[in-house]
């Protein structure tokens, strides 16, 4: 027993990622940590998204379950898991069965090399990058299975759509990604690196985050990857896949209760993960903004205040929506729920206070702010951009990301060749 | 870090290949022999990562799980299946098969009663960490030329397409 608390304590001191230091323990808390942290995250995203699509359409958005509707993503929940699972008679079963479960391991699979921080990663792999760009491509499979698999037209539109738009922005997002790669190897050994936490640690080293790496080239290659990975995920504006007006639901039309919440999951997840691709590579990952300008202890402490600074403030706003709660007997559980809720925030947000606990959470909080960032894009794309057409959006794809894509990483390498021959 | 039961992985993968294989020649329908036919190059790329080749299996699953495949997929569902569901198949080419099929059997049984003697001695592997750099390297080092050619090949095969799918250049 002493020598399994002892184990355990070891890895906390560590400066390895528990898959990389060999702790199967702590590999399986970070395992465990990371899925219920997504599936928050999923279920927050849920009705972020709901609730900021309303106010920009000046609407009020879910309202009634809870204070501000913040039950309803669990209500929906709820709905979806007590719905009957429908099989078309006609669907080819098995494919069908398996499909959902293909699309949901992709999309959570990747997260095994994600860095939310130097040691805060399940695993640091070789070819990190690889990995995540290869196992998310998977999920494209899930689709294309579930499209054909329903035997019924919309679905197998929505599946081929879906199959032509991944295949033809893999290229340009492949390309982009190349770019920032050839970056990591500026240094003296003169070696790159395919590693999530190695991408990071190079930025660190050359003191400077991709996206402003031999402006513009890093902003372009960045800007390339937003838009292929807006693609990648099926969201509007290229969400033709599932295009409401014309397929109905696109590939998962006939998917219902808890299969379709698989590729809902599975959907929001593979946000999350393209944005963490896209933080880690050009937005410096977990390292906290502007290093270079705004250094010195006074500074160090005044970042690490953040995350703490960020739950009190949303404890502040518990606090003001309860104030402002109807005093009506009828929501008397809503405004105690509420302030309850406000309690929990405000005391996470002192525990974050604590000189060693924010000192190892903060990288994380930078992780997730930053991909936050994303998210809030993702959704403000889907209030603003109309729906692209099919031949449009092979166009951008074609004609215009992939020469650009071209270009950036042709004069990415010129320029980074001019650098080391010049300037050894 | 030190490998995990590797006689068992190593077992698991081929028996994995081996029925994934066997179903790619023997469903009669096309989504589901490709299906298999995924499972199997997974498989493949799992072993790859066995052999001390990360890059390998990474390069394995982007291309061919997650590219080839969804293209063949693409192609399959647009061809109408009912009609070859019930259609004798036509590929009766089992004498090709036969001689095929001995041929290979005949090398692994020499292979397999020669023994280790034939193999060169074992060589290290390579650090993990240096793996896809040493790769790179002798891509564009050593192996220069052939390299050179696979991708002159690949420009034309490209070109190739583009001129018959274009009707009008």
């Amino acid at each position: 027993m002493p020598q399994l608390i002892q184990y355990i304590q070891s890895y906390l001191t560590s400066d390895l990622t528990p898959g990389a230091a060999g702790n199967v323990f702590w590999a399986l808390v970070y395992i465990l940590l990371v899925f219920g942290g997504l599936s928050v995250a999923v279920i927050a995203m849920n009705w972020l998204e709901r609730k900021i699509l309303a106010h920009m359409q000046v609407r009020l958005g879910p309202m009634r379950v809870g204070p501000h509707g913040l039950l309803q993503p669990i209500a929906d929940a709820i709905k979806l898991l007590l719905k009957e699972d429908i099989i078309p008679a006609e669907a080819d079963s098995f494919v069908f069965w398996i499909a959902p479960f293909i699309v949901v391991l992709a999309a959570f699979t990747v997260f095994v090399v994600v860095p939310f921080g130097p040691t805060h990663a399940i695993t640091d792999m070789n070819i990190g990058i690889l990995f995540m760009l290869g196992v998310s491509s998977l999920s494209v499979l899930g689709i294309v299975m579930a499209g054909w698999a329903s035997n019924s037209h919309y679905p197998l539109i929505g599946a081929l759509r879906s199959s032509a738009q991944m295949v033809s922005y893999e290229v340009a997002m492949g390309l982009a990604v190349v770019s920032a790669i050839l970056m990591t190897s500026l240094n003296a050994t003169g070696t790159g690196t395919l590693s999530m936490i190695g991408i990071v640690q190079a930025q660190q080293a050359q003191g400077e985050w991709f996206i402003f790496k031999f402006f513009p080239l890093g902003l372009i290659a960045f800007f390339i990857f937003a838009v292929a990975m807006v693609a990648e995920t099926n969201r509007a504006p290229f969400d033709l896949p599932e295009a409401e007006s014309e397929l109905t639901a696109g590939f998962h039309t006939e998917y219902s209760g808890f299969r379709w919440s698989l590729f809902f999951l599975a959907e929001y997840s593979a946000m999350i993960a393209v944005s963490s691709i896209a933080v880690t590579l050009w937005l410096g990952g977990w390292l906290r903004p502007f290093p270079n300008l705004l250094h010195g202890t006074t500074w160090e402490l005044a970042f690490s205040l953040f995350p703490g600074l960020t739950f009190l403030f949303l404890a502040g706003m518990c606090f003001y929506s309860t104030a402002r709660m109807p005093k009506h007997p009828y929501f008397r559980v809503q405004t105690i729920g509420l302030a309850s809720f406000g309690v929990v925030l405000a005391l996470i947000g002192l525990a974050l206070f604590i000189p060693q606990v924010s000192l190892r959470i903060q990288d994380i909080y930078w992780f997730c702010m930053k991909v936050a960032a994303f998210m809030y894009l993702y959704i403000w794309y889907r209030g603003t951009f109309p729906r692209y057409r099919f031949d449009q959006l092979m166009k951008v794809g074609w004609k215009v990301l992939l020469p650009m894509g071209l270009g950036v990483l042709i004069l990415t390498a010129s320029v980074a060749l001019m650098q080391t021959l010049w300037h050894p | 870090m030190a490998p995990v039961a590797t006689p068992f992985f190593f077992y698991l993968l081929s028996g994995v290949m081996l029925i994934g294989g066997i179903l790619v020649i023997t469903r009669r329908n096309a989504v589901h022999s490709a299906l298999a036919l995924i499972v199997t190059l997974l498989a493949q790329a799992a072993i790859y990562l066995m052999l001390y080749a990360p890059f390998v299996a990474g390069v394995q699953i982007i291309l061919y799980a997650g590219g080839i495949m969804v293209l063949f997929l693409f192609v399959i569902m647009l061809v109408n299946l009912e009609r070859n569901l019930k259609e004798r198949q036509f590929n009766r080419q089992w004498l090709v098969g036969v001689v095929a099929a001995g041929a290979l059997g005949g090398l692994f049984i020499v292979v397999y009663s020669k023994g280790q003697s034939i193999f060169p001695d074992r060589a290290l592997p390579i650090a993990e960490a240096q793996n896809t750099q040493i790769v790179g390297t002798m891509l564009y080092g050593q192996y220069m030329f052939a390299f050179e050619i696979a991708s002159l090949l690949l420009l034309v095969a490209i070109i190739g397409a583009v001129v018959m799918a274009k009707k009008r250049i």
